[in-house]
């Protein structure tokens, strides 16, 4: 599904992401960990061809066997949505705040030819299916963060992605948001579904969804394996004791 | 035990919208309290009333009995030295063009505290555990954890008894976070200092706090020390929220 070979990142005089290899199987669940400015961010941008204007990618990402590194639009247009898709961040910034939220989930639809009729019932249902039933006719900012992060994941999901990429999507929320959030994404990927690689700081939130674990330090890929294996890595020790340290105990 | 911090029956509207419902709070010396509850209960309203930053439709908030009311700094100075806060985003929280000496020795000019300002602040750097040359730099040559605790060095420099934080270590790294809280509980034990916490994250509550108040749709739902309504939630709100959190524990032993 997804094949990454010696991938990096320059700034000028500074490596941001320092050769990193992986493969990923279709329906795998794989998080990726490590502390602010370890690359994380980094690694899904230039995966998913939105590397920043004036830095430099190297290296081979193939996504289902299609070289994307240096590929233009021509090579991306069919892959955006359908191979791969993303969630964002930030609920706040990832939706388009003057267009109601049906007419964005039914979009990508229209532009493929779907008619508008046809679209809109898909993007209800879609909506419905993140648990946002009857909410097409509002606007993003009558929702809460919760609610727009499902919108966004509605959004990812709308060309039936083969890899949905989230970055970060429940660092926004609230603990019960989150878990609704996750659930959600649960629900979707896995086995059979899309894979899926999740970017998170939160390593209980990688340990609830994903089976295998990849572990950035300072722009290298430092651990790849199942989650139990690099729970107990001396390499991640001091972060488990910190997110032990302030687990809830009951 | 006598209060020090009190706030009685807060009630505060936004439109139709009541963000806080008669909310009685107290904070002793040295007592360590968190407030949680889920996005849109009314935690950082309260956080916001207890720092004489916006004014209760209804209810009081007094420190050791003399009520206060946002006005003037004059008005207030007598309240800002003893009452501090520390926000939430460490990289918006300093001026980019201010050397974080001047930064931390900003609240001890502007609330007219006595006695020489740069040997508090060099004292300062060293209570949370930076070098007191740190004085001459810049914020932006600073990590998010260094720049929370140069913005805690900043809320204890006019020596307050009580420290209210909205969200103080959300921002940081697990690591980060882990070190900040300590600092906190132990400048907390050392200096008597109280502290009230607003935080959705409840293992940096049972970690920091004594006690801890949940507030759903702006009411207090349930109240007590952290072990017992952590242990056995009473009302549901709590259990949702305990019931939330995603742990290592299945993963690890």
């Amino acid at each position: 599904m997804l094949r990454v070979h010696d991938l990096s990142v320059d700034s000028t005089g500074r490596r941001l992401l320092d050769q990193v290899s992986f493969e990923l199987a279709a329906g795998e669940q794989v998080g990726v960990v490590g502390s602010s400015g370890a690359g994380k961010s980094q690694l899904v941008a230039a995966l998913l061809g939105l590397t920043a204007p004036g830095l430099v990618v190297s290296g081979s990402v193939q996504v289902e066997g299609t070289e994307v590194v240096g590929a233009g639009p021509a090579v991306w247009h069919p892959l955006r949505g359908r191979a791969t898709a993303l969630v964002a961040q930030d609920p706040a910034t990832a939706l388009d705040p003057l267009t109601r939220v049906g007419r964005q989930v039914a979009l990508p639809l229209r532009a493929r030819g779907v008619g508008r009729r046809e679209a809109a019932r898909r993007a209800d249902a879609l909506l419905a299916e993140v648990g946002l039933p009857g909410t097409a006719r509002r606007f993003p900012s009558q929702l809460s963060g919760g609610q727009r992060q499902r919108v966004a994941l509605a959004l990812a999901l709308v060309g039936a992605p083969r890899l949905l990429v989230a970055d970060e999507p429940t660092s926004a929320l609230d603990p019960t948001v989150q878990a609704g959030v996750l659930d959600l994404v649960d629900r979707v990927t896995g086995p059979g579904l899309a894979a899926l690689l999740l970017v998170t700081h939160d390593l209980a939130v990688a340990a609830r969804l994903c089976t295998r674990l990849l572990v950035l330090d300072a722009g290298r890929l430092v651990l790849d394996g199942p989650v139990a294996d690099v729970l107990g890595d001396p390499l991640v020790a001091d972060v488990v004791a910190a997110s032990r340290a302030l687990a809830v105990t009951r | 035990m006598s209060a020090l911090l009190e706030a009685t029956g807060l009630t505060r509207r936004y439109g139709h919208v009541t963000a806080l419902d008669d909310v009685s709070v107290h904070l002793a010396a040295g007592e360590r309290v968190a407030v949680v509850g889920e996005s849109g209960s009314g935690k950082s309203t309260l956080a916001r009333l207890l720092l004489a930053l916006d004014t209760p439709d209804a209810g009081t908030v007094a420190l050791d009995g003399r009520p206060v009311r946002p006005g003037s700094a004059r008005s207030t100075r007598w309240f800002r030295r003893r009452v501090q806060t520390v926000p939430q985003d460490p990289g918006r929280s300093f001026n980019p063009r201010m050397r974080v000496g001047d930064a931390v020795a900003e609240p001890l000019a502007c609330l007219r505290v006595h006695g020489d300002h740069s040997a508090r602040v060099a004292e300062l750097l060293v209570a949370v555990g930076l070098e007191p040359d740190a004085a001459r730099r810049w914020p932006h040559e600073f990590s998010g954890g260094q720049r929370q605790r140069l913005a805690i060095a900043r809320a204890l420099a006019p020596r307050p008894d009580v420290l209210v934080a909205d969200e103080p270590v959300s921002a940081l790294d697990v690591v980060v976070r882990l070190q900040v809280v300590e600092l906190l509980a132990q400048l907390s034990a050392a200096e008597g200092l109280a502290l009230l916490v607003v935080s959705h994250d409840l293992g940096v509550v049972q970690h920091l706090c004594d006690r801890v108040l949940v507030l759903d749709a702006g009411r207090v739902v349930e109240q007590g020390p952290v072990g017992e309504v952590f242990g056995a939630p009473a009302h549901p709100v709590t259990a949702r929220l305990l019931d939330a959190v995603p742990t290592l524990a299945a993963v690890v032993s």
